[in-house]
């Protein structure tokens, strides 16, 4: 956990043994009318090189608010950062000049959004947009900007890339649009790509085809890949290890496959019982009761404790911490932790 | 319409959907009396014929010409029995859309019938077709938009009974409407709430409460949970499973989540491209799927467990869906399909049991619009 390393100016990619992205203890929240909505309450994670953590969660969970915290490309005001770290290669973004963060955001850190088509400019030709990342970042001239584009559009499979490189966002279909906004976010070679819901808007064949793509750009360039989502199928085929998020924390650490076997959180093993199943015909299915919290007026306590079935009087008090999680026996489980008064309960039956 | 004749011979005699029972009726009160008879449970409802849907292409601003037509739907059957539910998937652009407003007559049908208990409800008019579109009713996507923000709850739902009095007389409406709120699990005192203090999940049940409000036999869903979050959509999806048991309600349920469809139907169809590819019951589409779009379908779902990651096998489809205003010609699928040939691109495959299937009598005997079908399972780890 020793991250802070003044030195540390340009470490080499290859640098393996401390986290690419450390988020510590962040919080964010929101002035509206209604009051302050904490949207994240002391979130933290960390992605090493090569690694997909997939953040989990609900809408208003506080997953894409983190994503844009960490991006800097959060709406200040009505947004606030009142307390947290986010440590990029050891520096601390959130105490860095608009200037310095600029230089990372685009290069070394780049975002997928979730809708494609409102992502680009409309009136600009996809070979401009792509070009831009080179202009901007690397003075690079328009000629050549566009043989790179060209050279992008084919990396991420675009059919005939140079025959199309002219053509603008509403020429392309919903997947080669995400395959624009894929190429946008490699441009640069980042060392890590934050990709908030790429596939949601996509029908389930295309969405296969760019997960794909998406898992071997990620192999070859050996980035560190934050997967933002709710889909938990999605996450079963991609992720390392998932962060489960619920009304601004994170209830649940755990690698993939532990996650799913033996889940931790009665919320993680509520949403886990709620879905649907391809593969077999269910009977009535689990549902959480109630809804999730008013971001203004979360619980006190645990803020699942209002939808939890085992809620007891403590759970209505006291926050719990993100406890580690352990064998039955007190045999240790790498990487998983649960912010629940009874995670043995509900992990050991 | 010159258009339309060369997909007839596609068209004409699908097989295997139940003969259609017409009704002639001379006068308005025979065939308003036909609407309102009683159908057994296990019998058809709705029965779809060759139903499409051309949108026109047109150019020109003083003279509008047309130069072509998007084929939304083209050339559908398929029967809807009393008491069931009817899952169509497919992905964005194939018609099933459509094919909810055509049956709800939002939209005019190019060709075909829709037949409601033997009467074509596309030439129905007046008395008897108020009737039938008291009896189907639509639950819509989008419970944002869908619900006016004006209005209130009551009101919203209330407002049916002003078209529908016979429903409910007018001094009962606000009774009525509270009824029908506690029966969709809200607070009923919630009635004088407008849409936006709600959310997307009880505003569903809202858009749902008003579906229910006239007593209908058919309730239209078009993709009723996919703007809602994990844990509200079970609850909605349980309420629907709940309410067609109490209310003895026909579901066509339209959606994309393939796991959804299968949860809540008893059959399902698969629509491309504005045809149907395949259809039968949920254990012989998902677990004995033919058709090697309804394969590629179901093997690109990510199915939430880690461990099946390698053991299913996945079929990754090239490429996008081609474009309504200008299909393949023969089997839309071809362009996309791992084992088209020749014959695909000049002979359209007919929605039919292929004979092999049928004298095995396995559940890959079902209807199914492949000239190479073949069984495969996708679904299940190897």
């Amino acid at each position: 956990m020793t991250i802070i390393d003044e030195t540390a100016e340009s470490p080499g990619p290859q640098e393996t043994g401390r986290p690419l992205l450390e988020v510590r203890d962040l919080h964010v929240e929101f002035s509206t009318r209604d009051g302050v909505a904490k949207a994240v309450n002391g979130v933290n994670y960390s992605v090493a090189a090569g690694e997909t953590l997939a953040v989990l969660g609900e809408s208003g969970s506080g997953k894409s608010v983190t994503a844009q915290a960490i991006m800097g490309i959060l709406d200040m005001p009505p947004g606030r950062i009142p307390k947290g770290e986010i440590f990029f290669r050891g520096q601390d973004m959130l105490k860095m000049s608009g200037e310095e963060r600029r230089k990372i955001r685009g290069n070394r850190i780049a975002m997928i959004f979730q809708d494609a088509l409102s992502s680009l400019n409309p009136v600009l030709s996809v070979g401009y947009q792509l070009g831009e990342m080179f202009r901007v970042h690397q003075g690079m001239s328009k000629k050549d900007a566009k043989a790179k584009s060209i050279e992008l559009m084919d990396r991420v499979k675009i059919p005939a890339a140079a025959a199309r490189v002219n053509d603008y966002p509403h020429q392309f279909s919903g997947g080669m649009r995400q395959r624009i906004m894929i190429a946008m976010a490699l441009a640069l070679e980042p060392d890590l790509i934050i990709a908030d819901e790429p596939t949601t808007a996509l029908d389930v064949t295309v969405q296969a085809q760019v997960m794909d793509l998406l898992a071997e750009l990620q192999r070859e360039y050996h980035m560190g890949l934050i997967l933002i989502t709710h889909d938990l199928g999605v996450v079963a085929d991609v992720a390392d290890k998932i962060a489960v998020m619920y009304a601004g924390r994170i209830v649940e650490t755990a690698p993939v496959h532990e996650l799913y076997k033996r889940p931790a959180h009665p919320y993680t093993k509520g949403l886990l019982d709620s879905i649907p199943r391809l593969d077999q015909k269910g009977q009535e299915l689990y549902a959480i009761k109630g809804l999730p919290p008013n971001l203004t007026r979360i619980p006190s306590g645990c803020a699942f404790n209002p939808r939890c079935p085992q809620a007891q009087d403590v759970c209505r008090t006291d926050i719990p911490l993100l406890f580690p999680v352990t064998e039955r026996d007190g045999g240790e489980l790498v990487g998983r932790g649960s912010a629940c008064h009874f995670w043995k309960e509900t992990i050991h039956g | 319409m010159a258009e339309l004749k060369k997909t007839d011979e596609s068209m004409d005699a699908t097989p295997n959907v139940t003969e259609v029972q017409t009704v002639d009726a001379a006068t308005e009160e025979e065939a308003v009396a036909a609407v309102e008879a009683p159908v057994d449970r296990g019998e058809p409802i709705l029965q779809v014929r060759n139903l499409v849907k051309h949108f026109p292409l047109t150019s020109g601003i003083l003279f509008k010409r047309q130069v072509g037509a998007v084929k939304a739907v083209d050339g559908i059957s398929f029967d809807l029995y009393q008491g069931e539910t009817l899952g169509i998937v497919g992905e964005s652009g194939c018609g099933k859309s459509t094919v909810a407003k055509l049956l709800m007559l939002l939209e005019k049908a190019t060709a075909g019938e829709v037949f409601y208990k033997g009467q074509d409800i596309t030439k129905l008019s007046g008395r008897a077709l108020k009737a039938v579109r008291r009896n189907i009713q639509m639950v819509f996507q989008d419970p944002y938009t869908s619900l006016n923000p004006r209005m209130t709850v009551g009101d919203i739902i209330g407002e049916t009974f002003e078209i529908h009095p016979e429903v409910a007389p007018k001094g009962d409406r606000r009774r009525k409407v509270q009824e029908l709120l506690d029966v969709v699990g809200l607070n009923p005192e919630y009635i004088n709430r407008y849409p936006h203090q709600f959310s997307g999940g009880q505003r569903q049940r809202i858009g749902i409460a008003r579906g229910l409000a006239l007593n209908p036999e058919i309730i239209i869903c078009d993709e009723p949970v996919s703007a809602l979050d994990v844990s509200v959509q079970a609850q909605v999806i349980n309420l629907m499973g709940k309410l067609q048991d109490e209310f003895n309600l026909s579901y066509l349920f339209i959606a994309h989540d393939l796991s959804i469809v299968r949860h809540i139907s008893d059959r399902v169809g698969v629509m491309y491209l504005g045809k149907m590819a395949e259809i039968g019951t949920d254990t012989q589409i998902y677990d004995h799927p033919t058709h090697p779009y309804t394969q590629a379908l179901l093997s690109a779902v990510p199915v939430p467990d880690p461990d099946s990651r390698d053991g299913r096998e996945r079929i990754i489809l090239t490429g996008d869906v081609p474009s309504p205003a200008n299909p393949p010609s023969g089997c839309r699928f071809r362009t996309r399909c791992w084992k088209a040939q020749d014959k695909c691109a000049q002979e359209v495959p007919l929605l039919a049991v292929p004979e092999r299937f049928k004298a095995a009598n396995t559940p890959a005997a079902h209807e199914t619009a492949c000239h190479f079908a073949e069984e495969k399972n996708v679904v299940h780890a190897a």
